[in-house]
């Protein structure tokens, strides 16, 4: 019966002996960049499948904010009269929040929600939240367009560098986005609660940026104490994409940057991509120390 | 004989331990009440104590051992899935296997997406997975189906597709767990001959089973774990007689013994 084994060393392998677990780290996971393309085509094509209205549905959910923000705050509040072009503040501000917080619940229940991958593969598991950052990104491409149309139609002036804060604006939010769905993504392997306690976290990120108002009324309110407000990178990000497409939309731009916007609005853009790197840093040595527990944690 | 190097380790494990925690009460609830009446909070389990061994390129293992005696995390761990929590593993090469077969689909997508999927968590390359996608399909024998979702497909349907797309992975070790406890006999009867053209082909095979049948066919050597503990390590006959699995006689694993014998005759 053994005759028909093949003697032992016929077919060489020149690599060396090494510990067969993937070097883990965000870094590692752009190494793995096809997987990373057929994870986040997998989740594009698979999230709304079997649905009638399909990919509208990421469109439906942000248009249905839109209107009940517009409606309480802008209508039934009167912001609508006393903001300029107060539509597209809001809407603005709705795209970098609603990225955000999609990448973040999305992001924490990545890798539960991949538990079968998780167990199967050995590739670095930071690639889970990473996918969803990557496809919440992807839903916001046509939203930015729409926003482009609207702001157009109002009469918005580009300028270079209001474009420039746009897409800092966006990589805030990106970074942070992915900084948090990994934090959370594998602490919530570990205590399920955390899925919960992101949703509550979502809501005060939506009403603690100036989306739904002004920060023209948070400056006003809160004189010589927005500090606090001003260093969530969040507010900032909002801030970023509002000073790229709004601004330049209102009748006075100049103006407008005075009253709306925070002095020394440079600064607090650099401040806000260093307190998000730092956080990312943070989780990212978090991820790692729950990292190694997680497959046995899952089951 | 060519001059080659003394070093044709493929798989070293040294030492290897892995403790898992059991939690008996996770709800706060739960663990107030069980604090109030003293009971331990959690409970760990030496799943895999303190085991060494080494294999040499081209030798094809059984690995086996009761249920739970720590089979599948040591496969787990020489897969890199799990780490252990003392001890060393070191593999060579690109390891490929048959790991709860067909996970990691998604029962949404079709057939045809999740081959691509599955390959890539193999570590196969797009063009790796053009070429070899035509074989896979063939040897899944999933004909029409293909383009449908696979949550529609029949249970034997998925294994054999997950099964078709691992054993196509052109690797340097092929781990093998419990695959035959799916499938038709027809396909088992596919799969162990493609087994075995990879073991001839000189792979590292590390075949986990229950039957002493195919373990005689496919394997040179055995391991037998009970308990955590690596209890033997030698020839194959003597393995399976260590195991005791050779004389229950009037046991109902022995029919499932003498298919997988009268299979090996087949082939």
């Amino acid at each position: 019966m053994s005759a028909s084994v093949a003697p032992a060393g016929k077919r060489r392998v020149d690599a060396p002996l090494r510990p067969p677990w993937s070097q883990q780290g965000l870094i590692e996971v752009f190494r793995h960049r096809y997987i990373l393309t057929l994870l986040v085509r997998r989740e594009i094509a698979a999230r709304y499948q079997g649905s009638v209205l399909g990919l509208l549905w990421s469109y439906v959910n942000p248009l249905s904010q839109f209107l009940i923000y517009y409606f309480v705050m802008g209508i039934l509040f009167g912001r609508a009269q006393r903001t300029e072009d107060f539509a597209i503040h809001v809407f603005c501000g709705l795209i970098v929040v609603h990225f955000f917080v999609e990448t973040m619940n999305a992001g924490t229940r990545s890798i539960v929600r991949n538990k079968s991958l998780v167990q199967k593969m050995a590739v670095p598991r930071e690639m889970f939240p990473v996918a969803s950052m990557l496809v919440s990104l992807f839903h916001v491409v046509p939203q930015v367009l729409i926003l482009l149309v609207a702001t157009l139609i109002a009469g918005w002036q580009p300028d270079p560098l209001g474009l420039i804060y746009g897409v800092l604006g966006l990589l805030i939010a990106m970074i942070l986005g992915t900084a948090m769905a990994l934090m959370f993504s594998a602490a919530n392997v570990f205590l399920r609660d955390i899925s919960n306690a992101v949703s509550i976290l979502s809501n005060f990120v939506r009403f603690g940026v100036p989306m739904m108002y002004p920060y023209a009324l948070v400056a006003e309110r809160f004189r010589g104490h927005t500090d606090l407000y001003l260093l969530n990178p969040m507010t900032q990000a909002v801030l970023c994409f509002q000073r790229a497409f709004w601004v330049g939309a209102t009748e006075d731009p100049a103006r407008t940057a005075a009253i709306d916007l925070p002095p020394d609005f440079f600064y607090l853009t650099v401040r806000a991509l260093v307190i998000s790197v730092a956080v990312l840093i943070f989780a990212q040595s978090t991820f790692t120390r729950l990292e190694r527990r997680i497959p046995e944690r899952l089951l | 004989m060519k001059g080659r190097k003394s070093d044709n380790r493929s798989i070293v494990v040294r030492h290897v331990s892995k403790t898992f925690t059991l939690r008996y009460h996770r709800t706060l609830k739960q663990m107030s009440v069980a604090m109030m009446r003293q009971q331990e909070l959690s409970d760990s389990f030496l799943a895999v104590d303190d085991v060494s061994f080494t294999v040499q390129q081209g030798e094809s293992i059984g690995l086996m051992g009761l249920n739970g005696s720590g089979k599948s995390t040591l496969l787990k761990m020489i897969n890199g899935i799990m780490r252990p929590d003392s001890g060393r593993v070191l593999t060579r090469g690109r390891t490929a296997g048959l790991i709860a077969t067909g996970a990691g689909f998604h029962a949404q997508l079709s057939g045809r997406d999740n081959v691509y999927l599955n390959a890539a968590i193999l570590g196969m390359t797009e063009a790796e997975t053009r070429r070899k996608f035509d074989d896979i399909v063939e040897f899944a024998d999933i004909g029409k189906f293909l383009d449908s979702p696979v949550g529609h497909y029949s249970s034997g349907m998925f294994a054999r597709l997950g099964f078709a797309v691992a054993i196509h992975v052109d690797a340097d070790i092929f781990l093998a767990d419990e695959v035959l406890a799916v499938g038709d006999r027809p396909f088992k009867k596919k799969c162990l001959a493609k087994m075995q053209e990879i073991r001839d082909g000189g792979t590292t095979l590390f075949y986990v089973s229950h039957s002493a049948g195919s373990v005689r066919k496919m394997c040179d050597r055995v391991l037998v774990l009970e308990k955590g503990r690596l209890m033997f390590d030698g020839g194959v006959d003597e393995g399976i007689k260590f195991l005791h699995y050779d004389d229950d006689k009037d046991s109902a694993l022995d029919t499932e013994d003498e298919l997988d014998e009268e299979m090996g005759a087949d082939i």
